[in-house]
């Protein structure tokens, strides 16, 4: 994946400028380096691919800056809704960003992704701005949806990303036609569609599935397994949690979700997969640090312990600073640089936000149809209200 | 609370959702596991279309079984089981079979920052469909009283609780076991110049631009309709026969909603008596708006501007008139409440 920064505004450093202090990247940044997956993958009507995955310094320290940059990213958004500059609802990905990262590192912007409501990584991920996230999470007019949808509602249709949908498990078979349309244009791209553990209950996957596999589209089921829907931990909810086993017919491929390179190994072993063969399911094991969503805690259901025994053993930037440090890549106070970096970006992203206004009354009634559709609203007594479209 | 008074009475009823056993997202049911057993009070999987099968099937072999939907928003994925086997499964099998014993429970409606997804009001979709009821209680009382009776109510119902409740209202609840009747409006305040139709979250908010009239001079009657199918088309005639004018609100969009039932039901039975066309003061026709909450709510001056302009419906006639003025102002009204609502959120 290419710099986050550099499609954040003008304002802000480009990316090299922050690896001009470390040491081997300018030289070798491209020279390969090749690594070992934390764990093996395992494969459901499959033979998994290596544990071996090849990269790059510039891609390591590309994976440590985006990663720092989201986890910040949340971290604000956390403050932001508790001091209610964002209101509604507002569900956080810090714990999963090795999901998004892997996966844009394995694919291009060609390739569709489409996911649920915790979808401000993912918009990250496909190039979006801190900006854009920031003034969206406010409900203002720079946002990606022009202020209009929320932390729900993030899309970016330049880069193939379908959104950030709130009806569990609704974004799967819609994933179905995206890749439809993909195959038959035999333009070479696939579908990402995400769903979390809790979703992976709901009948729409099985007709999802069942359609994709019928008609051998390039789906690709992706099951963001964070052990809980809500409260409820995933055995509670599913008599079989094997995800990845659960497409039956349709083949599956089980990685660690917190190691970004077996992610990356994953999406691309599935891509190549779904345009030879049809769909498959990936479920990435993955942990969310947040609560479901802003009014959840996320520790009356789960042990502290359990959580902070996850940061510790298998947080996936820290994964990535050992990897750095240990190839001699950046020291330690370099890679600490970086996120103090990332921290002012999202500080001054967060500035230009509330500089944004509110957007415009009138687009209460806008893009409800298409313009020109006669959109009407009614205002107070019997008196018809029209709405005249900008 | 009212679900325990439900247990304690009778051993073949169940409780069940997404989370619920935990006490449900809006702790509606904390503490009922504990006390009438898992094998009662449980959780299901994330799959609304399944859960209601499930209750229609367990409801079927003569259980009363008691579903919650975590958001009436999360109702459509069970929409058709509620449409097509819920509601005809009596009509159909020549009353062989019923689900009869089948409740409901989701709350609805503004939470103040809900957006798209937690905040609908999807009550008139299901007023379309013989074969079940749709209940809405407007407090805590009242929503005792009534689900009861639509838990013991050998329809099947649909039971919508204004969620804006959950957390603002408090009231004395009696402990003991007692059922308000289904299908029976109430008259919540009496008044002679116009009547006022309503239910759930939004009677408060029309009790406020009632109070608001009174300072003016008009008397308004406030019913709350309590029973949306079927409802209580005679309370409400005989008011509007008192009064000359009717006035309908509710939160969801108003094109289709069920104010434009009971409008056209009034209109016919009440036709000579009527003084003024009835007002519908309703949600927008857009979907439900994120910031732009407070503009597309039926907020009480535009429930006042709406009773103000009924009553005043002849004399606005008279081109000198204020009240006539008022109206020609009323192309940038929803404009004015706009901005007043955000002033009033700014602050
Ligand atoms: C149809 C539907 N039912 C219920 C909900 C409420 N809800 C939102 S998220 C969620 C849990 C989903 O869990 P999971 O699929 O594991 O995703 P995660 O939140 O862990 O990313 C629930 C029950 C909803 N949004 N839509
Ligand atoms: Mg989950």
């Amino acid at each position: 994946m290419a710099q986050l920064t550099r499609r954040t505004t003008d304002l802000l450093k480009p990316f090299s400028a922050a690896l001009s202090s470390t040491r081997l990247l300018t030289t070798t940044s491209t020279t390969p380096i090749t690594v070992e997956t934390s764990l093996p993958f395992t494969g459901h009507k499959i033979d998994p691919p290596s544990r071996s995955v090849e990269t790059t310094p510039q891609e390591l320290m590309n994976f440590f800056r985006d990663m720092a940059l989201m986890r910040r990213m949340e971290i604000a958004a956390d403050s932001l809704y508790k001091a209610k500059l964002i209101r509604g609802f507002c569900h956080l990905y810090d714990g999963q960003e090795a999901v998004s990262v892997g996966m844009e590192a394995a694919i291009t912007k060609k390739d569709c992704i489409i996911t649920a409501y915790r979808d401000h990584c993912i918009f990250l991920g496909r190039g979006g701005t801190l900006l854009e996230c920031f003034a969206e999470l406010m409900g203002r007019k720079d946002g990606c949806s022009k202020g209009k949808g929320g932390s729900m509602h993030f899309y970016k249709k330049d880069s193939g990303f379908y959104g950030g949908h709130g009806i569990v498990g609704a974004q799967i078979p819609l994933g179905c036609g995206l890749a439809f349309a993909q195959k038959y244009s035999k333009d070479e791209n696939v579908t990402f569609a995400m769903y979390g553990d809790g979703a992976a209950n709901q009948g729409q996957l099985f007709e999802a599935l069942n359609m994709a596999a019928l008609w051998d589209l390039p789906a690709i089921l992706v099951c963001e397994n964070n052990h809980y829907g809500m409260g409820t931990a995933e055995w509670r909810a599913a008599k079989s949690p094997a995800y990845y086993k659960r497409g039956d017919y349709v083949p599956g491929l089980k990685a660690n979700g917190m190691d970004a390179f077996a992610v990356k190994q994953a999406c691309k072993f599935a891509k190549e997969h779904a345009l030879k063969n049809g769909p498959i399911i990936l479920e990435m094991d993955t942990y969310r640090y947040h609560g479901h969503s802003m009014s959840d805690p996320g520790s009356t259901y789960r042990t502290r312990d359990e959580i902070s025994g996850v940061r510790q053993e298998r947080d996936p930037i820290e994964r990535i600073r050992k990897l750095v440090l240990s190839h001699d890549l950046a020291t330690e106070k370099e890679l600490k640089d970086i996120e103090k970096e990332v921290r002012k970006e999202v500080d001054e992203a967060i500035a230009q936000a509330k500089e944004s206004p509110m957007p415009d009354p009138s687009e209460l009634f806008t893009n409800v149809h298409v313009k020109g559709f006669g959109v009407e609203a009614f205002g107070a007594d019997r008196k018809e209200l029209r709405a005249v479209l900008p | 609370m009212i679900l325990v008074a439900y247990g304690r009475q009778v051993d073949c009823a169940y409780v069940f959702g997404e989370d619920v056993g935990f006490g449900g997202v809006f702790r509606c049911t904390t503490g009922l596991s504990d006390r009438f057993g898992k094998q009662r009070v449980f959780n299901t999987p994330l799959c609304e279309q399944g859960i209601v099968g499930f209750a229609i099937g367990l409801a079927a072999m003569g259980n009363r079984a008691i579903a919650e939907i975590q958001f009436a928003d999360y109702i459509f994925p069970a929409f058709d089981q509620i449409v097509n086997e819920a509601a005809k499964f009596r009509y159909r099998s020549g009353n062989q079979f019923n689900c009869g014993g089948l409740t409901i429970r989701a709350p609805y409606g503004a939470v103040g920052h809900g957006g798209h997804y937690h905040s609908q009001s999807p009550e008139a979709f299901f007023c379309h469909v013989p074969g079940i009821k749709v209940v809405i209680p407007r407090s805590p009382q009242q929503a005792k009283g009534l689900l009861l009776s639509s838990i013991r109510d050998p329809n099947p119902v649909v039971f919508f609780e204004p969620k804006w409740l959950y957390r603002l209202a408090v009231e004395e609840v009696p402990e003991n076991d007692y059922m308000l009747p289904l299908s029976e409006a109430e008259v919540i305040r009496e008044g002679s110049d116009i009547t006022l139709v309503g239910w759930g979250a939004q009677l408060s908010v029309m009790e406020q631009a009632c109070v608001e009239a009174e300072k003016d001079g008009i008397s308004c009657e406030l019913i709350d309709l309590k029973t949306l199918i079927p409802w209580d088309k005679e309370k409400i005639e005989s008011s509007v026969n008192k009064t000359g004018r009717l006035l309908v609100s509710h939160e969801a969009p108003i094109t289709g909603g069920f104010g434009a039932e009971i409008s056209a039901s009034i209109t016919e039975r009440c036709f000579l008596r009527l003084e003024a066309p009835v007002a519908r003061v309703c949600g927008l026709d857009t979907p439900f708006p994120l910031v732009f909450e407070p503009f597309y709510l039926p907020t009480k001056n535009k429930i006042l501007d709406a009773i103000k302009s009924t009553v005043n419906y002849y004399s606005s006639y008279d081109k000198s008139s204020p009240v006539h003025q008022h109206t020609l102002l009323e192309k940038n009204h929803l404009w004015i409440y706009a901005f007043n609502a955000l002033d009033r959120r700014v602050a």
